[in-house]
Order: structure tokens, then C-alpha cells, then sequence
């Protein structure tokens, strides 16, 4: 017992040294980053904002970033100050390398443009270092903080090789008054600002579209195909033995599949879909495992932290699934009782209709929020409290302070990755039931009128 | 300023959502400890009730959290 709670304790060090290792890089080498959010007081508005884009040459907007800021003189302002809300974003957010603990993994870059066409090539050609930025650019592509940029300059000469002195990032306002970070890249001590670019909900909210269209083998990807890989394999394992041992209590992997396949069954599927829950079985199966599996690989220390389920995109196209699942299978009382719903008077239908519509719509919506909310939460908990190092530490300046935020961080990160563990599984239970529940509405067939 | 709005937002949204889980949470262990042989049927509607509740709360909470 002793022995056990020893191994936990070490384990959870090291695994707080190598959050810690990643986030001191991450002080070091990130320009301009914490220099502007010091700089960059909610309350003082304009005023400060001026201050803290001096560097860029004034305030632009939103997407005027191809003129005026292309080889404006600039050098790597190296802050020691600590970010903790940006590191946390970069955390949870997908990448085109793969980074765990000091190795980079480089992955394929798919990118589609309109003046090259396709492109294909290593996201190894950007040497990425520290944090994940790219050492060196590939034609007028940059690895910054681990996804892929481009330069959004007209009077930069792609190259098929480019060294990159660094990154820089200015919080300035666009004509709107709303906050925009622009990001540089320096090559040659010259600043060349990057395209808008937000992988952490794919551009959709405030994002920015980019010029260019990145269909790589992305970290998610990656894991993705890592776990459905395994799921393959370890239910062929499952189905062979089921032929082989016909008949006989079930053993090794069986005897963890099949509980869970059963209460999928008995406690999801039958009694919320009923008679035809056979036909939907699969998908119901299908969903509950690639999410587990996709919640619990996120989870495990050392294996660069995907935060697959968590992202918007890859739950969003689950939603869609659903949703489309939902309505092609929709029977004649469904859409009744969303157009027509019999037995409310005409001028309660007029008010009905539409909220039935919308619902239509908000259900897949919230399907797809929860998950990603409640895993990337999770994500950002433990990030938080790893960070207390850097906050109480000041970033590697004092030993005493870092050494007293170790001791508040590891047990508190300790005790989210436990919660997070029944999260994983709750929230792939309870997209399983939600699913189950919309299909159990969708294909149901009534009798009564009421 | 916006920050600090939405800020107070998610901590209200956040309000409602405890709330509406200590609710949840209480009735049915309420109803478990009258009929402790329908324990199974009543988690199974705690749960989906609370994940609609939580579904709620979590836009609000996205909704504070894209809003800079």
C-alpha cells in the first residue's frame, strides 16, 4: 500500500516536471506575448492599446493585414513574463506536429491554395523547437506555436527554404474597437505579419478564414486514427473469441467488452429506442466507444494531451452525423409533431412550429458543446493548476515560489485527472444516451392521438 | 470591460447550473431511498436530465468565454 501511494506520488512529480519543462520553454521563447497582456489592460481601452502596437506601425483592421506591416524592421524580444490563458489555449488546441515530452513528431502538411494548388510536404521542414514554433519556413509557410501560417505579405518571395529568427504577437484593436492578435514572423531582422488564424474552433468564432486550406494529418487526426486503429483490434480480438469459445464464460478482453456493451444495450438502446434499437446498435456502440477511447487517450500523461473530443470540429461532425442519422430516419409522427402537432389549438401551433424547428436545430448544437465543453474544460483545469508553478515561481525566478506552487499543483492536478476520468466516461455515456434518445423520438410510432 | 461582463455572466450561468443540479442530484436520491429497487431507471433519468441541464449552462459558459 505504502509502495503504491510512493509510485503515485513520483508519478505525478514527474509528470508536473514535464507540464512544468514544456511551460518553461513556453515563458522563454514566446515574444511579445505576456509583454502585450501587460500592456493590455481591459479597463484603459485605446490608450494602451496604442502603447503595445507602436511595433506594428499603428492600428489596422481586421483583415487589412497585407499592407503596412511586410519587412517593417523588427527583432525577438525575448519576456520572461508568463501567460497563463494563452499557454492553457495552446494546450488544448490541435497542431501539425506532434510534440511529446522534448521530441517533435513532424506530421504531413496537406495544404490547398489557390495559386499553388495542392501541396504536400513534412511539417519536419520547419525544424520546430521550443514550443512548437518552427525553426526554419517552407515556401511562404511558418510553424507558429505549432500549426501551420502562412505570410500575408505581397512583397514576400516564397522560398523553398527560409530560416525564422522568431515569432512576435500584438494585441491591437481593428476599426471595430474588437481585439485582434496579429502575429509575426521575423526572418532576416524584418517583421512579416501571419494570416488571421484560430485552430481551436477551426476559424469559426473570430477566427479568420485563412487563403489556404489545411486538410493535414493533424495531432487529432493522428490520434484519431491511432484509436480507431485500436478499437479495430481489440474488437476482432472480442468477436474471434466469441466464434472460438461458442458457448463458454468469456475471457480476457471479452470480460471488459462485454459488460459495456450490454449496458449500452439494455440501459441505453433498448428502453430508449425500443423494438428497431438493433438497427441503430451500431452507431449507438460505434459513438460510445471512438469517444471513450478518444476522452481517455487525451487523458494519458506523456502522450502529448490531445484534446481530440474537446475540439469543436471533431464533435461537430459527430453532431452532424447524429443529426442527419436523426432526421433520415425520422418517421411520419416526428415530422408531425414538429409541423402539426395534433391536439393544440392553431394559434399555439403558430408559436409550437417554430420552437419544434429550432429545437431540431439546438439539439445536435448542445450535443456538440457539452462534449467539447466539459473535456476541454477538463483540459484547461489541469493546465490552470500547472500553471500555478509559473504564476507563483515567476516564471523560473524564484525557486521558493516555484517550489511551494509544485506542492498546491500536484495534488490539486492529481484530484482533476480523477474527476476527469468519470468525466471521460460520463460524457461518452451521455452523448451515447442523448443520441439514443433523438433516434427513440425519431423513429417512434404512436398510437394515441393526444 | 466586456471581459469582466462576461466574466459575471458565466459565474451567474454557473449559479443556475448548480442549482438545477443539487435539485436533480437531491430528488433522486430522494426517490432511490423510497423505491431503492428502481435505483437503475431513476440514475439512467438523473443523468440524462442533468446532461441537458449542463448543455444549458455550457453555452452560456462557451458563450462567456468566446465573448472578449
Amino acid at each position: 500500500m505504502k509502495i503504491k501511494a510512493l509510485l503515485l506520488v513520483v508519478m505525478s512529480f514527474c509528470l508536473v516536471l514535464s507540464y512544468a519543462q514544456h511551460n518553461h520553454d513556453h515563458s522563454h521563447d514566446h515574444s511579445g506575448h505576456s509583454h502585450d497582456h501587460s500592456g493590455h489592460s481591459h479597463d484603459h481601452g485605446d490608450h494602451a492599446h496604442g502603447a503595445s502596437a507602436t511595433h506594428a506601425g499603428g492600428h489596422h483592421e481586421a483583415n487589412d493585414y497585407s499592407r503596412g506591416d511586410c519587412g517593417t524592421p523588427a527583432k525577438v524580444i525575448h519576456h520572461s513574463e508568463y501567460d497563463p490563458s494563452a499557454t492553457a489555449i495552446h494546450h488544448v488546441s490541435d497542431a501539425n506536429v506532434y510534440t511529446i515530452l522534448e521530441y517533435t513528431i513532424p506530421l504531413p502538411a496537406i495544404i490547398y491554395n489557390k495559386e499553388r494548388g495542392l501541396e504536400f510536404f513534412s511539417t519536419g521542414k520547419f525544424h520546430a523547437g521550443h514550443h512548437e514554433n518552427g525553426h526554419y519556413g517552407y515556401k511562404d509557410y511558418v510553424l507558429y506555436e505549432g500549426s501551420i501560417h502562412r505570410i500575408a505579405c505581397e512583397n514576400f518571395q516564397p522560398q523553398e527554404h527560409f530560416e525564422v529568427q522568431g515569432f512576435d504577437m500584438q494585441k491591437v484593436k481593428d476599426s471595430k474597437g474588437k481585439d485582434i492578435e496579429k502575429r509575426y514572423a521575423i526572418i532576416n531582422g524584418k517583421g512579416y505579419v501571419l494570416e488571421q488564424r484560430t485552430i481551436w474552433d477551426g476559424g469559426l468564432l473570430g477566427g479568420g478564414m485563412t487563403s489556404f486550406y489545411d486538410l493535414s494529418i493533424t495531432k487529432n487526426v493522428v490520434s484519431m486514427i491511432l484509436v480507431c486503429l485500436f478499437l479495430f483490434f481489440i474488437f476482432r480480438k472480442a468477436a474471434k473469441a466469441y466464434a472460438v469459445r461458442d458457448g463458454q464464460a468469456p475471457s480476457g478482453i471479452q470480460s471488459f467488452l462485454e459488460p459495456v456493451f450490454q449496458f449500452i444495450r439494455d440501459d441505453v438502446a433498448i428502453p430508449f429506442i425500443g423494438d428497431k434499437h438493433e438497427k441503430f446498435l451500431p452507431l449507438l456502440m460505434s459513438i460510445f466507444f471512438f469517444i471513450l477511447g478518444l476522452n481517455l487517450w487525451g487523458q494519458v500523461p506523456f502522450l502529448g494531451n490531445v484534446n481530440v473530443t474537446g475540439s469543436l470540429t471533431v464533435t461537430m461532425v459527430l453532431a452532424i452525423l447524429v443529426f442527419i442519422i436523426t432526421n433520415i430516419n425520422g418517421k411520419k409522427d416526428y415530422w408531425k409533431h414538429i409541423f402539426n402537432m395534433p391536439g393544440v389549438p392553431w394559434f399555439v401551433k403558430l408559436i409550437l412550429t417554430p420552437v419544434e424547428l429550432l429545437g431540431m436545430f439546438i439539439k445536435p448544437l448542445t450535443l456538440m458543446l457539452r462534449l467539447a465543453g466539459n473535456i476541454t474544460a477538463g483540459h484547461i483545469a489541469i493546465l490552470s493548476f500547472v500553471g500555478l508553478i509559473f504564476i507563483f515561481g515567476k516564471s523560473g525566478q524564484s525557486m521558493a515560489g516555484a517550489g511551494a506552487g509544485t506542492a498546491i499543483a500536484i495534488p490539486l492536478t492529481l484530484f482533476m485527472m480523477a474527476i476527469e476520468l468519470i468525466v471521460a466516461f460520463v460524457q461518452a455515456f451521455v452523448f451515447t444516451i442523448l443520441t439514443a434518445s433523438y433516434l427513440g423520438a425519431a423513429v417512434e410510432e404512436h398510437d394515441d392521438h393526444h | 470591460m466586456t471581459g469582466t461582463l462576461a466574466a459575471i455572466g458565466a459565474g451567474i450561468a454557473v449559479i443556475g447550473a448548480g442549482i438545477g443540479l443539487g435539485q436533480i442530484g437531491g430528488k433522486s436520491v430522494e426517490a432511490i431511498a423510497r423505491q431503492p429497487e428502481a435505483a437503475g431507471d431513476i440514475r439512467g433519468a438523473m443523468i440524462l436530465m442533468a446532461a441537458f441541464m449542463e448543455g444549458a449552462a455550457l453555452i452560456a459558459i462557451l458563450l462567456a468565454f468566446f465573448i472578449k
